[in-house]
């Protein structure tokens, strides 16, 4: 994990010490409103329908237990005692008081971490797979470069005010577990004939109003230039992006207008300028990036024997079964798994965590892992490295704790936004309406049974909650004053992303069981042996679905 | 006389920026120390390229390129912020001293805020001309040094911190 030195604590503290100023001007009223408002929400600050939220970034999910510790004293001391995980594997705390955020702010410093840049028209926190460095099917571990291009764009001052938010995600595996296609620009780390290592560079995907799967704009870019061609990506997007209209604004509308031919040339351009300046990473600076994302000591493990016991536990204990299906994956190391950590149990608004949990999975963490967690873009948290022999002890601390449901990847984890509880641009709520999906499928064996199933909500068009790219999608909908929801179909997050068709007309929160579980009938009713909810859906498309779910529904 | 930021100091402004002329009005410079928009020097080069007293500001949708290389026969070019959530004027600001070698004065007008002079800075504008002539200079100053230390390479410090740190 990446550890600051003396620039990166004095660059941070000079950040929390201007941020306290400009707080103390704004409550004395000599900063306006309008003013402020982009200097906080730099900070992670919003106002919210019910009191301010504080986003906190934790770069490419990496979190430390003395990070979570300090989290969860935070919550106690500043907020509720709970915080949220966001889809973009940020913390969120949903309450804090205005006045008192410089002195969160000053107590995240000291243990690394900030809300700089987790909100507001700049570069937001670099996104990865959460599975980074222990994936089998990594080709490059992403972590180095998520954090060179994490120190570029912090405090970049040419970018600070663009047209609109940018977020950059990095894979470094086969599957793409980031959502690379979703973003503004997406980076899929490769390796080209010659054995050296590159990115395809992708621009102009995102959700929201328009979604749009990214393009790819070069096919390889060898990794010393990754620095100076995003800078050229971005200052294209900052001089030509639209800034007339709020909802034309993002990369994704540019590059769309431009075609993406023309705006790769414009790109081209400005880099030959830029190319082999400076900023080019020498093959010494990304050694250096590297040796913060080492292995952790490993033991020697015989794999062949920590399976055969884990498989004797298995057999005797469905349950544990389940978990182990579910929720532990595998590790490239021998001997040992990566275990995610269920923040979707049933009545719990999902990526929910209290200040007792946090300290719990610290626990876990020094115990198991290495001190060491990972956040996801599902709201859930990851042990990554754990060894086989110890699976049993954490899956009953786990379950004592309440983070042992063995639901992940399936229909009740569900991807969730804050929506009208919490949100202020939201046009309906989205956290009851999975609680209800949740409670709707609560025989967690029928659930496991449908295998992989994805269902995202978002409680308004900005798609926070990531419908588009749902198995099943929601989108709160506003129908004159009352709450609606439309309901999507197909969208795909991984290698073949694809967007989700809505299905037809929108539904009252009522009626949304029950259309979930019709479209699951529906799946049942086609599916080809253990043949997976998108495949199916793939094969026979939208209108047996539609069909039978507005059948019942008039 | 009216007060500027210059160079982290505060002076008195020798200046006077000209507002953009009506659409088909020409608009006539007077003697003086002007600083016209880029429409006006671009159709009276002829006339205007001739004086020393004469600079050009650039509006958020204009370009770094649309002065280019004759940029240094310029004293002074100033970048506008429409609005302070505008933030081209960065980018123009960087393009004019690294691509075009500008040394003059780099000025930013309009409504941006005192938050930015930093950031501003580090993108080369060294002087600061703020639009409500109430505000206490003094105090708006203070934000220029927010930060000492960075991360990447910019006009100020060519050198991005990765290459300072491993030498
Ligand atoms: S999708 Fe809309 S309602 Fe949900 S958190 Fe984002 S902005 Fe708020």
């Amino acid at each position: 994990m990446y550890i600051y030195d003396e620039y990166d604590h004095t660059i941070l503290k000079q950040r929390v010490a201007q941020f306290r100023d400009q707080t103390r001007r704004y409550l004395e009223g000599s900063l306006s409103e309008q003013k402020f408002l982009p200097l906080r929400l730099q900070n992670g600050l919003y106002v919210q329908r019910l009191a301010p939220m504080l986003r906190i970034n934790v770069p490419y999910g990496m979190l430390n237990t003395t990070q979570l510790r300090r989290l969860a004293r935070i919550t106690r001391d500043y907020d509720k005692g709970y915080c949220h995980v966001s889809t973009r594997q940020n913390i969120q705390f949903n309450w804090p008081a205005l006045e008192r955020v410089p002195d969160i702010l000053q107590e995240l410093s000291e243990v690394e971490m900030h809300g700089t840049q987790s909100s507001g028209n700049c570069v937001r926190n670099i996104t990865s797979d959460q599975f980074a460095g222990v994936a089998p099917d990594e080709i490059i571990d992403p972590r180095p470069y998520c954090e060179i291009i994490r120190q570029w764009a912090s405090f970049h001052p040419e970018f600070a005010f663009l047209p609109r938010k940018f977020k950059i995600a990095i894979s470094g595996s086969v599957s793409d577990r980031a959502a690379i296609a979703i973003h503004d620009i997406g980076l899929q780390l490769v390796k080209n004939e010659a054995g050296e290592i590159g990115f395809k560079v992708m621009v102009g995907g995102g959700l929201g109003r328009t979604p749009v799967i990214a393009s790819v704009i070069r096919e390889f870019l060898p990794e010393a230039h990754i620095l100076t061609y995003i800078e050229s990506i971005i200052r294209v997007y900052n001089l030509h992006g639209r800034r007339d209209n709020k909802f034309k604004a993002r990369i994704k509308i540019l590059v769309r207008a431009m075609t993406p031919e023309a705006f790769a040339e414009a790109v081209e351009q400005d880099w030959a300028h830029i190319k082999d300046s400076p900023s080019t990473l020498r093959p010494e600076d990304i050694t250096r990036a590297k040796a913060f994302f080492t292995e952790p000591a490993y033991e020697t493990i015989d794999d062949a024997a920590a399976q055969t016991q884990l498989d004797t536990l298995r057999a005797d204990n469905i349950a544990f079964g389940k978990w182990l299906t579910r929720n532990v994956r595998a590790h490239r190391v021998p001997g040992y798994a990566s275990v995610t950590l269920s923040l979707k149990p049933t009545g719990i608004a999902p990526g929910d965590i209290t200040d007792t949990q946090l300290e719990t999975i610290a626990e876990l963490a020094d115990e198991y892992c290495f001190s060491e967690v990972r956040t996801t873009h599902e709201q859930n948290i990851v042990l990554a490295d754990v060894k086989k022999s110890d699976l049993f002890s954490v899956w009953q601390a786990a379950k004592k704790a309440g983070f042992a449901t063995p639901n992940i990847g399936t229909l009740t984890d569900i991807i969730c936004c804050p929506g009208g509880d919490f949100c202020s641009l939201a046009n309906a709520k989205s956290i009851p309406i999975a609680e209800a999906i949740q409670r709707q499928f609560s025989d967690l064996d029928y659930v496991y049974d449908l295998g992989d199933l994805d269902v995202n909500i978002s409680g308004c068009m900005n798609a926070c909650g990531h419908h588009h790219v749902g198995h099943i999608g929601v989108l709160g909908v506003d129908k004159k004053g009352e709450e609606w929801y439309q309901v999507m179909l197909g969208g795909n997050s991984g290698n073949s992303a694809s967007l989700a068709k809505v299905l037809g007309p929108a539904f009252s929160a009522e009626q949304m069981p029950s259309v979930v579980q019709n479209v699951v009938d529906t799946y049942l009713e086609h599916r080809n042996e253990e043949e997976l909810f998108i495949d199916t859906y793939n094969r026979i498309g939208l209108t047996p679905f539609k069909e039978r779910v507005y059948a019942k529904a008039s | 006389m009216p007060k500027l930021v210059k160079d982290g100091v505060i002076v008195d402004d020798q200046w006077q920026v000209l507002p953009k002329p009506e659409a088909d009005e020409s608009l006539n410079v007077p003697a003086g120390q002007f600083i016209v928009p880029l429409s006006v020097w671009l159709a009276q080069q002829d006339k205007l390229q001739a004086r020393d007293d004469i600079g050009v500001w650039l509006d958020a949708d204009e370009a770094a390129e649309q002065i280019g290389a004759k940029a240094n026969t310029l004293p002074v070019i100033a970048v506008n912020f429409p609005t302070f959530m505008d933030g081209r004027a960065f980018s123009t600001a960087r393009l004019l001293r690294e691509r075009f070698g500008f040394t003059g004065e780099l000025r930013a007008i309009g409504d941006f805020m005192r938050d930015q002079l930093c950031y501003l800075s580090r993108c080369g504008v060294n002087a600061f001309q703020f639009a409500d002539a109430e505000l206490d200079l003094t105090e708006e100053v203070k934000s220029l040094n927010d930060f000492t230390e960075y991360y990447q390479a910019c006009v100020n410090q060519p050198i991005p911190l990765f290459r300072r740190r491993n030498p």
